[in-house]
């Protein structure tokens, strides 16, 4: 029994909490990037692009996330299909990476769009006055400064999004609570293995909000 | 592209899910009230063996995915023989239950963490005025101290709402036909996802939508006279009479 533990059960574990951190890592680069482009074009975009980009915001938002994740899985797979002609199989990791990404980025996106509007208007005017192109601007003076503002909201979506990786589970990817799944149907002791699954979820996520909490001081040394 | 004649087929069945969704989520809402009040009296509170419990029952809550807490109750409880043999089991078998006692409990430690800093944000001058009057501690809660932090409490609360409403998608995992449940047993008939899931998610869009319009009238309505030009609890400024600002 323990040495079954230590050795298979254990291990499938430490493997499915690896690739649920792997999962979140990539969502978070990818949603990240997305999300300061949408705050972006809400702030600075024509008309139409600032109204797409908020309809894209209410939209995902007002949709529960597996929905998301079915729509991109099973979306994909039949359109993949169609276009090649014969049945593909899409990658779980890329789909759910993909859904995850996308869900990340509607919530990212307004509090970028908020940091991003709580710099002095004279940040940009100097750099202007400065010489700045306007792309330069934004990524040398203005975006620096947003991301201080934005911390404490994006860490709680990092949060967020390492939670909602349990959410690829239905896709079959085996992630960490799909690991617990598929051993607590070997050993019958399916409270025992969530129950290390939740413990193991309530260490990632301590550590990522402690961490996330000590960037948040560091970044405001020396303001008020 | 899109074939409507699916759509116009799974349009009923998906109704029916609604209905599902919507007794889900107004049971797990009423569940998490009732557990978060006094959780958060409890965070709050002076003592140690008050707020210490109510402190690390939140924080597990909320470090840990709702997914899990689901699978935990309706999965996890089935090992123990004395939660098979008790009279509870019918309960804890049924996977509405299980769902509404995974979630509202989930519901619970946000919505103390909610109710907790409303209250925390009623002025110590207006409770320390009550009992002056000599109001006893209950008739302060219930004629200072809870109408302000209702309040106050209001714009996090209607988010919560929507994101319950959202969270019974998860019913569908344990084999619930909520709205997601049918749409993915229409989706397997049909296999149709698009038509299927874009109809599901567009009558998921309309209800979280249209309830957040409602409540935010409803907030509007309740504050009259009190407006809070910030809709955020931090903010929270009552305007009484014959009180200055501070």
């Amino acid at each position: 029994m323990t040495m079954e533990w230590v050795s298979g059960y254990g291990l499938q574990l430490i493997f499915g909490a690896v690739t649920t951190l792997s999962v979140a890592l990539v969502a978070l680069v990818v949603g990240t990037v997305l999300g300061i482009s949408l705050g972006t074009a809400k702030i600075y975009g024509a008309k139409p692009l600032r109204y797409s980009a908020e309809a894209y915001t209410a939209v995902v938002r007002g949709v529960p996330d597996l929905i998301v994740i079915y729509l991109i899985y099973f979306g994909g797979t039949v359109a993949l299909t169609k276009l090649t002609g014969e049945y593909v199989d899409i990658n779980g990791f890329a789909a759910g990476v993909a859904a995850l990404a996308f869900i990340f980025a509607a919530y990212a996106g307004d509090i970028f769009r908020g940091a991003i509007g709580q710099v002095p208007r004279g940040q940009t005017e100097a750099a202007h006055a400065l010489g700045l192109s306007r792309r330069a601007a934004f990524f040398r003076i203005i975006l620096p400064q947003a991301w201080r503002l934005a911390l404490p909201g994006f860490g709680n979506l990092a949060i967020i999004l390492i939670k909602q990786t349990s959410l690829i589970s239905v896709i079959g990817l085996e992630e960490l609570l799909r690991a617990s799944s598929v051993i607590s149907g070997a050993t019958r002791q399916p409270f025992l293995v969530y129950s290390v699954a939740a413990i193991l979820y309530l260490i990632i996520t301590s550590i990522v909000s402690w961490g996330f909490r000590n960037a948040g001081i560091r970044s405001n040394r020396g303001f008020a | 592209m899109l074939d409507f004649s699916i759509m116009a087929d799974a349009f009923p069945n998906l109704l029916k899910g609604a209905g599902m969704t919507g007794r889900l989520s107004i049971l797990i809402l009423l569940l998490g009230m009732m557990l978060a009040v006094p959780l958060a009296y409890a965070r709050n509170a002076q003592s140690v063996w008050l707020h210490g419990p109510a402190s690390i029952y939140i924080l597990v809550i909320r470090g840990i995915p709702s997914l899990l807490q689901v699978f935990i109750v309706y999965y996890g409880l089935g090992q123990f023989g004395f939660v098979r043999n008790s009279a509870l089991w019918p309960i804890f078998r049924d996977p509405f239950w299980c769902v509404i006692i995974a979630l509202g409990l989930n519901s619970a430690a946000y919505t103390a963490e909610i109710i907790a800093g409303a209250l925390r944000q009623v002025p110590k001058g207006l409770v320390e005025a009550a009992q002056a009057l000599g109001l006893s501690w209950f008739q302060t809660q219930r004629k200072v101290t809870i109408p302000l932090a209702v309040r106050a409490a209001l714009p996090a609360y209607e988010n919560e709402i929507i994101l319950t409403i959202k969270a019974t998608s998860l019913a569908s995992t344990i084999t619930l036909l909520d709205l997601t449940g049918a749409a993915r047993l229409e989706v397997s008939n049909t296999f149709a996802p698009y038509e299927v899931f874009l109809t599901a998610g567009a009558i998921y869009f309309c209800i979280t939508t249209g309830l957040s319009w409602l409540l935010r009238r409803f907030e509007v309505r309740l504050s009259a006279g009190h407006r809070n030009e910030e809709r955020s609890v931090k903010e929270f400024q009552p305007v009484l009479p014959g009180i200055p600002d501070h």
